[in-house]
């Protein structure tokens, strides 16, 4: 809340600021975006989806009397005559997290109305996010290929394959949409819609960068989740 | 296209004054209100009819389109608890219908008037209607995606009834579709019933969760100048407050649709035990039942809030209007509601006591569950402290409102029966619980909708409904939903179990026989009076008294607009200031017994008006 001034309106600093906002007339979170204000509580509510998920994950797990696979044994990779544990997963999230950076840069040249840098960055995340998918599709086919099924592991338990699927499935469709709007962005930003303020297609909206930066939280809220998925799958 | 765009001058040049207008020279300065911090909405405005009545970005014919199809769903549900009713009191008329008939309508039934009716119509329907209205905005924060809201409210609906028609039929269930009897052979609609259930959920949480965002955005965001969160009428509190809790529940109960249909198409054993049948092991394995109780629960104790919470809004509006007082303890309500919607998140085990739970686990909820009844003994006190010594309307809206308080009351204590483990456990699975909680949340929000009907008619339409008709319409539901779940609760004491096609010659049930035919009776009464309503509706539409402006002579925003029924944008050129909270009634010195929201405090500095 560094340079946004409301006239009439006095910001107070720390906590007090917060219950004046609350407070007050108008809008509570002061200078926010609809739109902005919308992603977070969807975001939010998609928090517990996920949560939904692992915790019925920790639950399967638990409560299975057959043993539960080997992570670093089941997902690792037979390079060159080596076995090395866990290596497509680590480019993975290496891939997405860095995906993460340069959609922040997106955001950072939207906002600056350098469209061909945002638009270029906005590429350069779809793509990553699209590298990610691939890859969980590759490891998917090698799962498939093995003799894991959603029903099925010969591993050990099949809860294993059912959570496996279900959850990086979810995840991985978050993603792909996640590309999808990546992509449209990208185009809106190179032809100019969010300097002309064109209108959406669908939602006959004003374009405004401030789109981008919504994206954006739901860009890294993805990335966010895959961290926990990656932990309670891979790690655990 | 931008034709279509409120790109006019006058508004512009409005909005631009008022924004300038705080310190303007002819305000006196204890009218200020500080500027509009955000610019006027950019609305889009339907032309042709599907742009205006089908595909409707408004939020007011939204509200209405889910009024309208809600009601259609419930007549359904209706249909099939009469239904159910006949074979519980005249098994001999109803030879046409088998065991797996009568589960199919009990599961339908239970699972269209929780989620497809009431949740429909009380977030879906009032919400829309009213939140932009009560806050002052020019509609919903983000009209396409409200619009989409609905249809796929619609397309859910169309899947639940679609699975009337699959092979097997509907799923048979029980409205809680515990696994693993839901995917069964042997339970009706195991396969393609309970697959079109669960797709269609997964389509109502999703097309809710587009609605719930604006009514949240809407209520946080975009307010009008002068309207703070502690002036809000408590219908807006209730339906935010309902929001929220759905917002954070329905995701447990996508996750078990979900996994429920992997279970069913895939094959899959999240909830699936190893399972005899007839000597041999089925392909499941594994699994956990208890994990889908755990998820449907922690969706289904909040939906009770989500249902009780706005009809307790509500209720507090009509009672302060049509009692001429101020609501009693504003600020004491609006915290019971957030208590409430909070306290519910930590109470979902007490629907599992014979679940085979841990029963330390059990002594855990039922302190929770005992604790809710606080705030909400709170609400049930300023209810009556609000009527008391108040100027009361006997009309048909108030006597909603005092046949739900008196219905609330019966059904809330019945519930501190079931929230004791050591109580519950003999009652659990008999018709008292059926008594419970079709009271608390069947008949006593069903009162609330009437009632709202009854009040906000003349806003919607701009007549009055009949008031001899409404009152024939009360006394019916109201004796008849005592007739009907009173004797219930001696059935559960006798131990009568629920869920039973037929009882046979059960020695304990026999006696119980002149009860249910009694009961059925009423049932049918108390359906057929319904219709009432809708007779009531067809009729005044057309030759109803002409309402006018304010005909309660209420103080909240709604009634304000320029034109009644309120038109798209709802507010002409000119956003309302709120200058007052929406209930200040009966106002020593006043010169009418009400000032509304938007009356500037010079004009009423004569009186006793308290700073709000």
């Amino acid at each position: 809340m560094s340079d946004l001034r409301i006239e009439g309106y006095e910001f107070k600093p720390g906590f007090k600021g917060m219950a004046k906002d609350t407070g007050s007339d108008q809008t509570m979170f002061k200078g926010v975006h609809w739109g902005k204000a919308m992603m977070w509580i969807f975001l939010l509510s998609d928090t517990f989806i996920f949560s939904c998920f692992l915790i019925s994950y920790m639950k399967g797990r638990g409560s299975t009397i057959i043993d539960w696979p080997n992570p670093s044994e089941v997902f690792g990779l037979h390079v060159f005559g080596v076995d090395v544990p866990l290596l497509l997963i680590a480019i993975m999230t290496f891939v997405l997290i860095t995906s993460s950076g340069t959609m922040a840069l997106a955001v950072k040249y939207g906002y600056e109305k350098n469209k061909k840098m945002c638009g270029w960055l906005i590429l350069a995340t779809a793509i990553g996010g699209l590298t990610f998918v691939g890859m969980q599709a590759f490891e998917w086919g090698k799962l498939i290929h093995e003799g894991v099924r959603p029903w099925q592991n010969p591993f050990g338990a099949p809860q294993f394959g059912s959570f496996f699927f279900m959850i990086t499935g979810f995840h991985g469709t978050h993603v792909s949409i996640g590309v999808i709007f990546l992509f449209i962005y990208a185009y809106k930003t190179f032809a100019g819609h969010y300097d002309q303020g064109k209108r959406g297609w669908f939602t006959t909206m004003k374009g405004d960068y401030v789109e981008i930066e919504i994206l954006g939280l739901y860009w890294h809220f993805v990335d966010l989740v895959w961290v926990f998925i990656f932990a309670f799958f891979y790690l655990w | 296209m931008s034709e279509d765009f409120n790109d006019n001058k006058t508004i512009r040049a409005q909005s631009s004054e008022t924004i300038s207008g705080g310190g303007s020279g002819t305000t006196p300065d204890m009218d200020y209100v500080r500027p509009a911090e955000v610019g006027e909405q950019d609305l889009y405005h339907g032309h042709s009819f599907i742009t205006k009545w089908i595909f409707c970005q408004d939020a007011k014919v939204i509200g209405v389109q889910y009024f309208l199809l809600a009601t259609f769903t419930g007549i359904i549900g209706l249909i099939l608890s009469w239904l159910m009713r006949l074979q519980l009191g005249f098994p001999e008329l109803a030879t046409f219908m088998t065991a797996e008939h009568y589960y199919q309508f009990v599961t339908m039934h239970g699972m269209i008037m929780v989620v497809y009716f009431l949740t429909a119509l009380f977030l879906g329907g009032f919400g829309n209607y009213l939140i932009p209205l009560m806050v002052g905005a020019r509609d919903m924060v983000f009209p396409y995606l409200n619009m989409v809201s609905f249809w796929s409210f619609f397309v859910a609906v169309g899947v639940l009834l679609a699975s009337f028609f699959v092979p097997g039929g509907p799923t048979g269930s029980g409205w809680t579709l515990y696994p693993p009897q839901a995917i069964l052979e042997g339970t009706p609609g195991s396969g393609y019933g309970i697959m079109l259930m669960c797709i269609s959920l997964i389509l109502f949480v999703a097309g809710f969760t587009m609605g719930g965002l604006n009514y949240l955005i809407t209520v946080l965001q975009a307010r009008t100048r002068g309207m703070t969160l502690m002036r809000m009428p408590l219908t807006v509190w209730g339906i935010f407050t309902a929001t929220v809790l759905a917002m954070l529940a329905f995701p447990a109960l996508l996750v078990g649709a979900l996994m429920m249909s992997l279970d069913n198409v895939l094959g899959t054993s999240f909830f699936m035990p190893t399972i005899l049948k007839a000597g041999e092991v089925l392909e499941y394995g594994g699994g956990s039942p208890i994990l889908f109780q755990h998820l449907f629960w922690f969706f289904g104790h909040p939906e009770v809030y989500i249902v009780a919470l706005p009809a307790f809004g509500i209720i507090s509006d009509l009672i302060s209007v049509h009692a001429r007082k101020n609501i009693f303890g504003y600020r004491m309500m609006v915290w019971a509601i957030v208590g409430i919607g909070a306290l519910s998140f930590f109470v979902w085990a007490h629907h599992m006591y014979v679940s085979g739970m841990n029963p330390w686990f059990g002594f855990f909820f039922a302190t929770t569950t005992l604790i809710i009844a606080v705030p909400t003994a709170m609400k049930v006190y300023n209810w009556i402290l609000t009527l008391w010594r108040g100027n009361i309307r006997l009309n048909t809206v108030m006597l909603w409102c005092l046949g739900f308080i008196v219905t609330f009351v019966n059904g809330g204590i019945t519930g501190i029966f079931l929230g004791n483990v050591s109580v519950d456990v003999p009652l659990s699975d008999t018709y008292f619980v059926i008594a419970h909680f079709h009271m608390v949340m069947g008949i006593a929000p069903l009162m609330v909708i009437m009632g709202a009907v009854y009040h906000w008619f003349p806003l919607v339409a701009g007549r009055f409904l009949d008031e001899k008709l409404g009152k024939w319409h009360f006394w019916l539901t109201f004796l008849g939903a005592y007739s009907i779940y009173f004797p219930m609760h001696y059935l559960g004491f006798i131990g009568v179990p629920r869920r039973y096609f037929e009882m046979y010659d059960s020695p304990y049930v026999t006696s119980a026989v002149g009860m249910n035919e009694f009961i059925s009776l009423a049932a049918f009464i108390v359906g057929a009076a319904q219709f009432i309503l809708i007779y009531n509706i067809i009729k005044t539409l057309k030759t109803g008294k002409p309402a006018g402006h304010n005909p309660w002579q209420a103080c909240s925003l709604e009634w304000l607009t320029p034109k009644v029924p309120p038109e798209h944008g709802n507010w002409g050129d000119r956003l309302p200031v709120v200058h007052r909270w929406a209930y200040d009634f009966s106002v020593p010195g006043a010169k009418e017994d009400f000032i509304t929201q938007t009356t500037p405090p010079s004009e009423v500095a004569h009186t006793k008006v308290e700073k709000t």
